[in-house]
């Protein structure tokens, strides 16, 4: 028997889920699981939210329960659950912009099982309090959320948070993001006081004294345009600074935004040297350049700033190679009345997690990678960075699983956006490839209603 | 008047926009409106019953004035909103300011802002034409085209000649415009200033740049010397005025560089003794009030040809 699946579109965390309690098989589909090494055809078995086995088609011999409903993905990728560890979900503080459900369906509908939250929120994400608020409020949400805290109390740069209550509260690394630590002895002993606390320190690297008043990378674009420069050296100094101090204390780091030539270079030595470093990258630095700028087009402003066709070449040349670890979109959502004003008056940052997925495939199609190696982008070793769980389809391990249809063609618009803003240079580009089923532990957090099922 | 000629432009927000027709029905237009402002009645009723508004987010005297007059003397009626006495100090958006000056109907809006893009931003959102009179460290199309105006005056024509802009290049807005104005109509653009006041990228728009002044003035039609400005404290780009003036000053001592004819332009307000030597600024070779009166012919012209009147 086949039918419209009675799951709805979405499906939150909590509350009662009846088909947890059913077996549910995805059928047919390519299953890329780098960690198993293996990229075959086949079917996946998902019973009371943990992986139960994986079958290639060809050696198709095990039977499934009675009640097991089945998905059939001919065509589709199933995949370990992706999880994207650069968000802003702007709870608690500014929920106008986005909430932790908005954020986290947004997350769903963009095929992430889990999202790692910055920690620039209002009050800022410096104590127990606040990683514990995060925590309660995720628990209503649609994906797993692992809060960062903040490097510093008040994100102000001068003395250490409390590393070791935020971690017991839930967090799972520290960070800078959006207002950089400029003291160097206080990032030092932010590394060393991660050791205590099994942190992750994940480092905006920037260098506010060459970059403050400036609004776009500075060149040629930003001198026709009269718009203030950053210099790509505001991100190298810093990014050479905090791999000095990872390899003096041994201690890892990891570096968020990618956005420069230069900066892909450093760390690649510095990976060649043993220094414990991972890196991650967002879409719009390996697929937009300065030029989105033109037309003082504020969707096209972030920070670090869109960079030139050089450094995007640089960047996709990194995620080849192993220099970059993650693809993280850096979700950054503003609402329209913070865009719709003169650029240098414009927040800086776009929303990211519906678009990754096929801003990243188009990589795949233009053979930089291949789908093994966007796996690990997305899945594999974020999970790893982090120290959470996923990043595999191994049997009896939690079902985070992620499937996409690498071939639907869409159009981006406003009226898709999941996120409760609207802020991206990506309206209107035609799109390949999408998200169409995301499980968490077993529970369906998004589907695509046009998927053929039946049990 | 000039004779009738198209004109597509309904906004003038950068030198980059107009083409060489355009730049030589601009100055044609100029020139044939100039004697109106010679006349003891100087008033024309061509604009009658338009509406030009300034909106001025910065201060202002000589652009700001010279707008007025210019529409003024056409017979349209002006007004003005200086960010002090608008909306914008109450934190009402620039779009929103923006939409509510269009309730009243207005056909010209002029814009100096302290924002680059801020025109193109208000073209987007309204009716009314708009013309950019400064937008940040941008451009100034209306100073440049009466800068060209001035010089054809004296010249007679601009193509050919070699013109040197020194000061601080990388926050002129002056120095933009002029760049790309005077490069296409067939001018040299020399530039020059400390490296600290040059910006990435300044030779693809154009532009030569002389590591001195001598270099830069060496054989010149045209000298123009831009502001200093003293207001620039957060970003130090030069040690004082003092060393500045003794190493990029426009001086009597320098000056003989330049064609014996060279003409000495300046954007204005002028720091007497910084960029320029006093007796230069009011010697024979300056031009800098000839500049003040075409800005209003300028002006004019482009009320004229924007509004379509006749």
């Amino acid at each position: 028997m086949t039918g419209r699946s009675p799951m709805t579109g979405f499906q939150k965390m909590t509350g009662h889920d009846a088909s947890l309690d059913t077996p549910l098989l995805l059928e047919n589909g390519r299953i890329i699981d780098p960690a198993n090494r293996l990229d075959v055809k086949g079917d996946l078995l998902v019973e009371n939210g943990r992986v139960s086995w994986v079958m290639p088609s060809d050696r198709k011999s095990s039977t499934v329960p009675d009640d097991t409903r089945i998905i059939d993905l001919d065509g589709k990728w199933i995949l370990p659950g992706f999880i994207d560890m650069h968000v802003h979900l702007r709870e608690p503080g500014e929920e106008y912009k986005e909430t932790i459900e908005s954020g986290t369906k947004a997350a769903a509908a963009g095929g992430f099982c889990a999202v790692a939250c910055m920690p620039n929120t209002i009050p800022v994400n410096d104590c127990d309090a606040v990683t514990s608020f995060i925590k309660a409020r995720a628990r209503t949400g649609y994906c797993r959320v692992y809060p960062v805290g903040s490097i510093s109390k008040g994100g102000k740069g001068e003395v250490l948070a409390e590393f070791g209550e935020m971690r017991a509260a839930g967090a799972v690394a520290v960070s800078d993001d959006g207002r950089p630590v400029s003291d160097s002895q206080l990032m030092r002993r932010a590394l060393e006081y991660c050791a205590d606390h099994n942190l992750l320190l994940i480092s905006h690297s920037e260098e506010l004294s060459l970059s403050r008043n400036g609004v776009m990378n500075e060149g040629l674009v930003s001198t026709k345009m009269g718009l203030r420069g950053i210099p790509r050296c505001a991100e190298e100094a810093m990014v050479y600074r905090d791999l000095s101090l990872a390899e003096f204390t041994n201690r890892p780091v990891h570096i968020a935004h990618v956005s420069t030539r230069e900066s892909v270079s450093l760390i690649r030595r510095a990976k060649a040297r043993g220094c414990p470093v991972t890196a991650e990258t967002a879409p719009h630095y390996f697929t937009l350049t300065e030029d989105a700028v033109k037309g003082y087009n504020t969707r096209a402003k972030m920070n670090p700033p869109l960079r030139t066709a050089d450094d995007v070449e640089a960047i996709r040349e990194g995620l080849k190679d192993g220099t970059i670890d993650a693809i993280a979109t850096d979700h950054a959502p503003h609402s329209d009345f913070e865009k719709d004003v003169e650029f240098e008056f414009a927040a800086n940052g776009i929303i990211g997690l519906e678009t990754a997925i096929p801003l990243a495939l188009a990589l795949v199609r233009d053979e930089i990678f291949d789908v093994t190696r966007l796996v690990e982008l997305l899945s594999v070793n974020p999970a790893r960075i982090l120290g959470v769980e996923g990043g595999s389809l191994s049997s009896g391990l939690s079902a985070d699983i992620t499937v996409i249809d690498p071939d639907s063609e869409f159009v981006y618009t406003k009226d898709i956006v999941v996120s409760k803003s609207r802020n991206s240079p990506f309206f209107g580009r035609e799109l390949k490839g999408r998200a169409v089923l995301t499980i968490v532990g077993g529970r369906t957090t998004f589907f695509d209603e046009e998927l053929p099922t039946g049990s | 008047m000039a004779a009738k000629q198209r004109f597509d432009h309904k906004h003038i927000l950068s030198m980059e926009d107009l083409s060489k027709a355009d730049i030589r029905l601009i100055l044609q237009t100029a020139e044939s409106l100039k004697e109106i402002s010679e006349r003891s009645i100087k008033k024309v009723p061509t604009l009658r019953g338009k509406t030009i508004v300034n909106f001025f987010f910065e201060p202002s005297t000589r652009t700001r004035i010279s707008f007025e007059i210019a529409a003024k003397r056409m017979s349209a009626d002006t007004f003005s909103i200086s960010a002090s006495t608008s909306s914008i100090q109450k934190g009402e958006t620039l779009i929103d300011t923006a939409r509510n000056l269009m309730a009243m109907n207005p056909d010209v809006i002029i814009i100096r802002h302290s924002c680059a893009g801020a025109p193109v931003m208000l073209a987007d959102h309204i009716e009314a034409s708009v013309i950019n009179a400064g937008d940040g460290i941008h451009e100034h199309p209306t100073q440049c085209l009466l800068d060209m105006m001035t010089v054809k005056g004296k010249k007679g024509k601009i193509e050919g000649l070699t013109l040197a802009i020194v000061g601080d290049i990388s926050h002129s807005r002056v120095a933009h415009s002029n760049i790309i104005g005077f490069s296409k109509m067939g001018a040299k653009v020399r530039v020059c200033g400390p490296a600290t006041m040059i910006p990435i990228g300044i030779e693809d728009m154009g532009a030569e740049v002389c590591s001195s002044v001598e270099e830069a003035i060496d054989g010149v039609d045209v000298v123009m010397v831009l502001r200093i400005q003293k207001e620039r404290q957060k970003d130090p780009l030069i040690p004082s005025f003092r060393e500045y003036s003794s190493y990029f000053g426009v001086t009597k001592r320098n000056i003989g560089a330049a064609k014996p004819d060279a003409m000495i332009m300046h954007p204005g307000p002028m720091n007497r003794g910084v960029e320029l030597d006093s007796d230069l600024a009011d010697g024979s070779r300056s031009v800098i009030l000839d500049q003040v009166t075409n800005g209003v012919a300028v002006r004019m012209a482009l009320l004229y040809l924007i509004l379509g009147g006749d």
